[in-house]
């Protein structure tokens, strides 16, 4: 693997193998004195972020110190970008320096793809637009492994703001392709058009466009959340992104929360086993009760926690091997 | 393992036992014996380092339990991510570890590991054990040291050994992980 841009290109076995590393990972670092590997000592890992964001960048930097890289972070407002230096010359002059991987995040979908036929350096892809979020559907998937035991099978229902929302679509090809189904709530304002066709490849064996063409995927679309509940084994509450919101997308947050807002009353539809995720950060009152958001249904902490080995699997998978010949 | 590359002859796979199952058993029942000469009283802690370091481990834990010795725990390091060859090769899947929750603090340590030959496992090895407190010693068991060593690590009980040329390998085999027990030793394929 060179870079993560996507979980569309995520083969179930290269998935699968990042999330036992990640797995791995956790349990090595599980009561020793000294949380520090030496695996990636030497190597320059640059997070270059051009959106705000607390726990994904925090967590990259904790995953790269944890294996001894060297990492270094840059933020838009704070560096030559508020100059006017294009994505490219800041990416560039990175590699220049001697950085062996860009971790990237930026507002426009797409740019960590286009950063990677730009620079010699490994690329994350750490949130681009509305468009993926790697890292985030894989410590999701590690959440629900380790919660449901497996995802074969499983229903995970995502309601919110689908259509804005990068975490639902590297949700759903990665946990399509690791075999779940996937349902989504939301109001029709908040549903991005086509959306039954989204899916990712189940056997991971076949090209992703042909199949995509010639094949109806397990994602349903459903406006009530009350039906929705009893048959999900998860169920992923997303974030109301008002900072992509130019307009009106639903008459008011009052009635948002009670159409679509994950309640206490609402909690109690959920079968005993299932469990709740949200990316964070979370809008609690909006999408989110607070006593739901603290209830030991919530895994929110346990997504945050996996989110370093998660991406300490990643670091180790791209950075710690044998060069791929380009 | 590095070799020069064969002659590229595709004969029948050359293979000669050098340990029979019963061999194996014998061989093991002595390490164990000399492990309780060089411990007891003190209890040890046997750590096997995957894969087959981890079934050797646990057999020696029976066999120094039958011999009346101080029972020892069993624990598990993976030392893939000590290791200093990662990238010489593809990215190598993680094992797990299981090492007592209280620490390494003070413990008698004994690795148990398969094959001893450039030492660079053993090394890592000594590495990761660092990382999980401070042992009162670090002692190394070993079926087979096949030579050739890279690095100044040596054995404290040694199964037996094999002289080998470098573009042979040698292949313990255990009920546990191949089904059967055997030290067999082959033409590199590599």
């Amino acid at each position: 693997m060179r870079h993560l841009l996507s979980t569309t290109e995520l083969r179930r076995e290269t998935a699968t193998a990042l999330l036992d590393t990640a797995e791995a990972l956790k349990q090595a670092l599980l009561g020793r004195q000294v949380r520090k590997l030496p695996t990636l000592r030497g190597r320059t890992v640059v997070t270059l972020f051009y959106e705000s964001s607390t726990r994904t960048r925090a967590s990259f930097e904790i995953a790269g110190k944890w294996m001894s890289a060297d990492v270094v972070n840059l933020t838009a407002g704070s560096s030559s970008v508020a100059k006017g230096e294009s994505l490219r010359d800041t990416a560039l002059t990175l590699a220049a320096m001697g950085a062996d991987c860009v971790v990237i995040r930026h507002p426009a979908a797409g740019a960590a793809h286009r950063l990677a036929s730009w620079v010699p350096t490994h690329v994350i892809n750490a949130g681009d637009g509305a468009h993926q979020h790697p890292t985030q559907a894989l410590l999701d998937a590690a959440t629900l492994r380790e919660r449901l035991g497996t995802l074969n099978g499983r229903t995970v229902t995502i309601v919110g703001d689908v259509l804005h929302s990068r975490v639902a679509r590297s949700n759903i090809e990665l946990l399509i392709t690791l075999g779940a189904r996937i349902h989504l709530v939301a109001p029709p304002t908040l549903l991005p058009w086509g959306v039954q066709n989204w899916g990712g490849d189940p056997d991971g064996t076949q090209d992703q466009a042909q199949n995509r063409a010639e094949r109806s995927w397990p994602v349903t679309v459903s406006h009530d959340l009350d039906a929705a509940l009893p048959g999900s084994d998860a169920v992923m509450v997303l974030r109301v992104q008002a900072e992509r919101m130019h307009g009106g997308f639903f008459p008011s947050v009052r009635e948002y929360s009670i159409s679509y807002g994950l309640t206490e009353a609402r909690l109690r539809l959920l079968p005993a086993h299932a469990v709740v995720l949200h990316p964070g950060p979370m809008l609690r009152g909006m999408e989110i009760a607070h006593s739901v958001a603290d209830s030991p249904r919530a895994v929110i902490a346990d997504q945050v926690r996996n989110g370093v080995h998660v991406r300490m699997a990643v670091l180790y998978h791209l950075l710690a091997s044998q060069e791929e010949q380009a | 393992m590095s070799s020069p590359s064969g002659t590229g002859a595709a004969g029948p796979l050359r293979q000669r036992e050098l340990l029979s199952a019963a061999e194996l058993a014998r061989v093991l029942a002595r390490m164990a014996h000399q492990v309780i000469e060089r411990t007891a009283p003190e209890p040890v802690l046997l750590v096997g380092i995957p894969t087959r370091g981890v079934a050797l481990a646990h057999r020696l834990a029976n066999r120094i339990c039958q011999f009346g010795g101080t029972p020892p725990s069993v624990g598990i390091l993976d030392v893939t991510l000590y290791r200093d060859d990662l990238r010489r090769r593809p990215t190598r899947p993680l094992q797990a570890t299981e090492l007592p929750a209280k620490g390494l603090d003070d413990a008698l340590v004994v690795l148990v590991d398969d094959v001893l030959y450039s030492g660079r496992t053993a090394a890592a090895a000594l590495d990761a054990l660092r990382s999980y407190g401070r042992p009162r010693a670090v002692q190394l068991a070993v079926l087979v040291d096949r030579g050739h060593r890279e690095l100044p690590i040596r054995a404290d009980y040694v199964g037996k050994n094999l002289p080998t040329s470098r573009n042979e390998e040698v292949g313990v085999l255990l009920v546990e992980t191949d089904g059967t027990d055997a030290v067999v030793i082959r033409r590199s394929q590599r």
